[in-house]
């Protein structure tokens, strides 16, 4: 059953080699894809979860098995969100006649990439999906990508093949020391790691999986990489791709959580560099499609945040708000950028240009597009009442998880305090750029724009809808987190951070006093 | 049947292909294609029945070994002579342009006949299990190829080719035979399990002194490295792999290459197991590995010829393939053997450079270039063209979800499981790993010429009928190997 979710994207793209509509064909398939994906998260949360798994042998010695299923409510909820980007991706953009199968062909490989990723049970082809999207990126870019589109192919081809090659080598040496002979995460994950491989292996998947997911100093291919590339594969890249990075760490985490709390200062550096320089980065950018190409990198930070919360806890069970936080957030950034990139191209193909410099007073012209643009910019910079706002309070909750007043401040809750000023620099750069497009002065180009018109809205629409869900009933996704099959979280627990009661606890406190400004 | 009989079968067979060349009429030549590829396929059939030559010929049983390996390797001698067999039919229009009479086919037989003859070489070559078989054997190969490489005689190219391949070649045997010398000198046998004895004896004069073996060792190394193309005796295969006839440029890259690996496991398997030598052979294989892997790598960035890339290409593919020997690991009931982890390579390497090859011929065959420029705009030109190749060219950079990744995965794991107890092994990885991102941009600016480059002219691109069949079944067997791999595990025994 969950297999379904791999063949529907693949039967597509030979729909489409033999000449179906590639349109069509690629809409038809992501619909598909949803409504499995959905029925399915549905099945997990009513707890039937036999029988919706494969997972036969490709090879006996190591075994390798094509493991297909849903492994815990981590994977539910990557999985829902590959299908809802994707289902919205098929539905932005467009391109020449010519250029047709190619477009949707990759939107597809693109797709079946990333859920295939998510739902894997088997390292082996938890790794070997994630690169499905690599070749179609690279052509998608050097043909139809924007500006420097050949050297921005080469350079993120280059980067993401760097970065799968070192996280090769680290799932490599995992799994030889390890010692198991079963590449099954459920076999893997029940054995221990020797304490003096931890460190290496710890680095590896770091630097592997954090380039992947453009930790800084790796992130320098990614904005260009999102400005460049076509509206639904940056839609599928920001939004969803770049999340395996996270949900690879988080997954592998309990393996080594020695090694990774070797590492947790480089770590926190890092991500402070990513919330705070990138954040910099992102203020100045005078195009907008750069502005959020970055600002996805900066947001990175903050799961990488809950991350080291995790990593400082040493277990799930020892601060049980962060990984939910992390794929809470995640969840949302990935729909909310997603929205932000397919509005973006509308926004081009309706002025001609990206360049905040000529945009201005668009509101007026199209005030539909204004509105919903406003919304995912909002949505991005935290407004409660939005996925991401759930999001980033459980994160900043996780930071401060366990800290008990007099003891000092650690160094995650130290970076916790300098990652809430970087509510400030997002607050800017996209009120700012919301400004300049939208208000103020009309600028040169939006005189013939049009607003959207209802074929455009709808992938808007239908993202903006799951983010106001996903943010009123944030448990309707963290919900799917309890049971899980690892006993990765505890239900009790995962409820807890919602609930308004929490509020007075002593840590959210500077960032109420940041919404206050 | 005793195995040994396949061997006879198929020197037979090329025996009757001569024949056939010699005395039949005009027709002859077709009737040799079609007599070399099906004899061939029908000796698979006998292969299935073989079995171990009985032991009461102790004589013959010192020469002939009829294992799980041979059996593999003379599958893939087999397969991989058919299907340049049959790209050698696609390709005979070119040939035929620079043979006797130009424009017909009037002596090509022999380049249907040949291939069979080294084919017979390597499946000796898999079976041998002493010095001299080894040697007599691969002569049987190299000379064949002496002639096949330069068959093309009125192009310079190839004429080139073949004398260089010609000098080089002789030199390697020399070093071959040296080494002989020197291995038995210090062993007193050629027998390759009795050398195993010899130098395992911790209380030997050999172990207190084993720099002789090291120096007969090294040399045969050398030649081994000619064979299967490794650093530092590569030189000769770009230019080589260049000026050749493409059918023959694959049977080198493929054929030669497998049996020259089959030879270099049963060489170094004494070695390796004996505590005495472990570690400096090790140490020297891993040195050929390194080098072979940045040569390869990096000399293949700035190629603009295809068949250059496909030649640096299989110097790096033989990179890897050492650094899987460097780990040498005896295989438990949970890790792949070194030999499995090589065999498993070399079947996913055979089933893609093959598909690679096809796909340049019919380029060639259009556009009369083996440039990579010939191939931008194949995307428009023949899509579903472009798209086996582009899938045949991701899995030789070794792309998940292709059968070239899942020789480089394990490659890498055998050396990273055994890089714990022996350290300088990550030496060997981290070029290994360097050499994979390097490859990324060689092969990626093939499919760049595919998609991102307007063609030269939009001229049709017409793919003949036993191209297209033999490309659409590897490119659909590379997918599938990669998904599946089992069947090869099977094909080996594990």
């Amino acid at each position: 059953m969950t297999a379904c979710l791999l063949l529907i994207p693949l039967i597509g793209v030979i729909a489409i080699l033999r000449g179906r509509d590639p349109g069509a064909t690629a809409r038809l398939a992501t619909a598909l894809m949803l409504a499995t994906g959905i029925l399915l998260a549905g099945l997990w949360a009513m707890g039937i979860r036999d029988g919706l798994s494969i997972a036969p042998v490709v090879l006996s010695k190591p075994e390798i098995r094509l493991g297909l299923g849903l492994y815990d409510g981590m994977s539910v909820i990557m999985m829902l969100l590959s299908v809802v980007v994707a289902f919205a991706a098929a539905r932005t953009g467009s391109c020449k006649k010519r250029h047709e199968s190619l477009w949707n062909i990759s939107l597809l490989l693109v797709a079946a990439g990333a859920v295939g990723a998510f739902i894997s049970t088997d390292l082996f082809f938890f790794y070997a999906f994630h690169e499905l999207a690599l070749v179609p990126t690279f052509l998608m870019i050097g043909i139809l990508g924007r500006g420097e589109r050949k050297i921005i192919a080469w350079k993120a081809t280059i980067y993401l093949a760097f970065g799968s090659i070192v996280l090769l080598a680290g799932l490599l040496w995992l799994t030889a020391a390890s010692g198991t002979s079963s590449l099954a995460f459920e076999d893997l994950l029940k054995t221990s790691i020797p304490a003096e491989d931890q460190p290496g292996i710890a680095l590896f998947l770091i630097i592997g999986f954090g380039t992947l997911v453009s930790l800084f100093p790796f992130h320098s291919w990614a904005a260009p990489t999102y400005a460049s590339a076509p509206a639904p594969i940056s839609m599928l890249h920001a939004g969803v791709l770049k999340k395996f990075g996270l949900y690879g760490l988080l997954r592998l985490h309990p393996l080594v959580p020695e090694g990774m709390s070797h590492w947790l200062n480089l770590v926190i550096v890092l991500l402070i560099g990513n919330i705070l320089w990138v954040g910099f980065v992102t203020i100045n950018q005078k195009r907008l499609d750069l502005m959020l190409g970055n600002s996805s990198v900066m947001h990175m930070g903050y799961i990488f945040l809950a991350f080291a919360a995790l990593i400082e806890a040493g277990a799930q069970t020892e601060n049980p708000v962060a990984m939910p936080a992390a794929i809470l957030l995640m969840f949302a950034h990935g729909v909310t950028i997603a929205m932000l990139f397919g509005l973006t191209d509308r926004l081009e193909k309706k002025t001609g240009t990206l360049d905040l410099r000529n945009l201005g007073g668009l509101a007026s012209h199209t005030p539909k597009l204004a509105f919903l643009f406003g919304l995912a910019a909002m949505a991005s910079i935290g407004l409660p009442g939005l996925a991401n706002f759930a999001g980033e309070v459980m994160v900043f909750i996780a930071g401060f998880k366990g800290w008990q007043a007099g003891s000092g401040l650690g160094s995650v809750q130290i970076a916790t305090i300098i990652a809430l000023w970087g509510l400030v620099i997002s607050a800017v750069y996209m009120l700012r750029a919301y400004r300049r497009t939208f208000q103020g002065p009309g600028g040169s180009h939006i005189e013939n724009a049009e607003d959207l018109s209802s074929k455009d809205r709808r992938p808007a629409i239908f993202l903006a809808f799951v983010l106001v869900i996903v943010g009123l009933f944030p448990n309707l996704l963290l919900g799917l987190l309890e049971n899980s099959g690892s006993g990765a979280s505890e239900p009790s627990e995962v409820q807890k951070p919602l609930e308004p009661a929490l509020l007075p606890d002593p840590k959210p406190q500077p960032r109420q006093a940041m919404l206050a400004n | 049947m005793p195995a040994y009989w396949l061997e006879a079968t198929v020197v037979i067979l090329g025996l009757i292909l001569l024949l056939i060349e010699a005395f039949g009429k005009s027709v002859s030549r077709e009737l040799v294609r079609r007599v070399s590829i099906g004899g061939l396929a029908f000796t698979l059939v006998p292969l299935y029945f073989a079995v171990t030559p009985p032991t009461d010929n102790a004589e013959l049983a010192r020469f002939y070994i009829y294992d799980n390996w041979a059996v593999f390797f003379k599958i893939l001698a087999i397969v991989a002579t058919i299907l340049v067999l049959l790209m050698a039919y696609d390709y005979r229009k070119v040939l035929n342009q620079f043979t006797e009479e130009p424009g017909t086919d009037h002596g090509t037989g022999e380049f249907y006949a040949l291939p069979v003859f080294a084919c017979a070489g390597m499946m000796w070559m898999a079976s041998a299990r002493d010095l001299v078989s080894i040697f007599v054997s691969l002569e049987l190969v190299t000379i064949t190829f002496y002639i096949l490489v330069a068959y093309m005689r009125r192009q310079v190219g190839s004429l080139e080719a073949g004398v260089k391949y010609l000098i080089l070649g002789a030199l390697s045997t020399g070093f071959l035979v040296y080494g002989i010398a020197w291995i038995y000198g210090v062993t007193h046998t050629t027998n390759l399990a009795e050398i195993g004895i010899a130098i395992s004896d911790p209380d030997s004069a050999l172990a207190a002194n084993p720099s002789p073996l090291f120096f007969g060792l090294s040399l045969m190394l050398l030649s081994l490295a000619f064979k299967i193309g490794a650093a530092p005796m590569h030189l000769w295969i770009p230019d080589v792999y260049q000026g050749a006839p493409t059918p023959i440029t694959a049977f080198l890259s493929v054929g030669s290459k497998a049996a020259g690996f089959i030879v270099a496991l049963r060489i170094l398997e004494p070695f390796f197991n004996s505590e005495i030598t472990k570690s400096q052979t090790t140490l020297i294989v891993l040195i050929m590995a390194g080098l072979t892997l940045l040569v390869g790598n990096l000399a293949a960035l700035g190629q603009t010829n295809f068949k250059r890339l496909l030649a640096y290409s299989s110097i790096a593919h033989a990179g890897f393939l050492l650094l899987a020997i460097a780990a040498w690991h005896p295989g438990d009931a949970g890790s792949l053997s070194t030999h499995q982890v090589v065999s498993l390579y070399l079947a996913t390497y055979l089933v893609i450079t093959l598909g690679a090859f096809f796909v340049l011929v019919v380029v060639r065959n259009a556009d009369d270039s083996d440039e990579i420029s010939a191939f931008d705009g194949l995307g428009r030109r023949n899509p579903s063209l472009a798209v086996c190749a582009t899938i045949l060219l991701s899995a030789l950079a070794g792309l998940p979800l292709t059968a070239g990744f899942i020789g480089k995965f394990f490659a890498f794991q055998l050396a990273i499981s055994s890089a714990s107890a022996n350290k300088v092994l990550w030496l060997g990885i981290g070029i290994g790993f360097i050499g994979v991102a390097a490859s990324f941009y060689y092969y990626l600016k093939v499919v760049r010429a595919i998609y991102w480059r307007e063609p030269a002219h939009e001229k049709e691109l017409p793919v003949p009928r036993i191209s297209r069949f033999v490309i659409l079944s590897l490119t659909a067997l590379t997918i599938l190997l990669g998904f599946w791999p089992n069947p090869i595990l099977w094909l080996i025994g594990g």
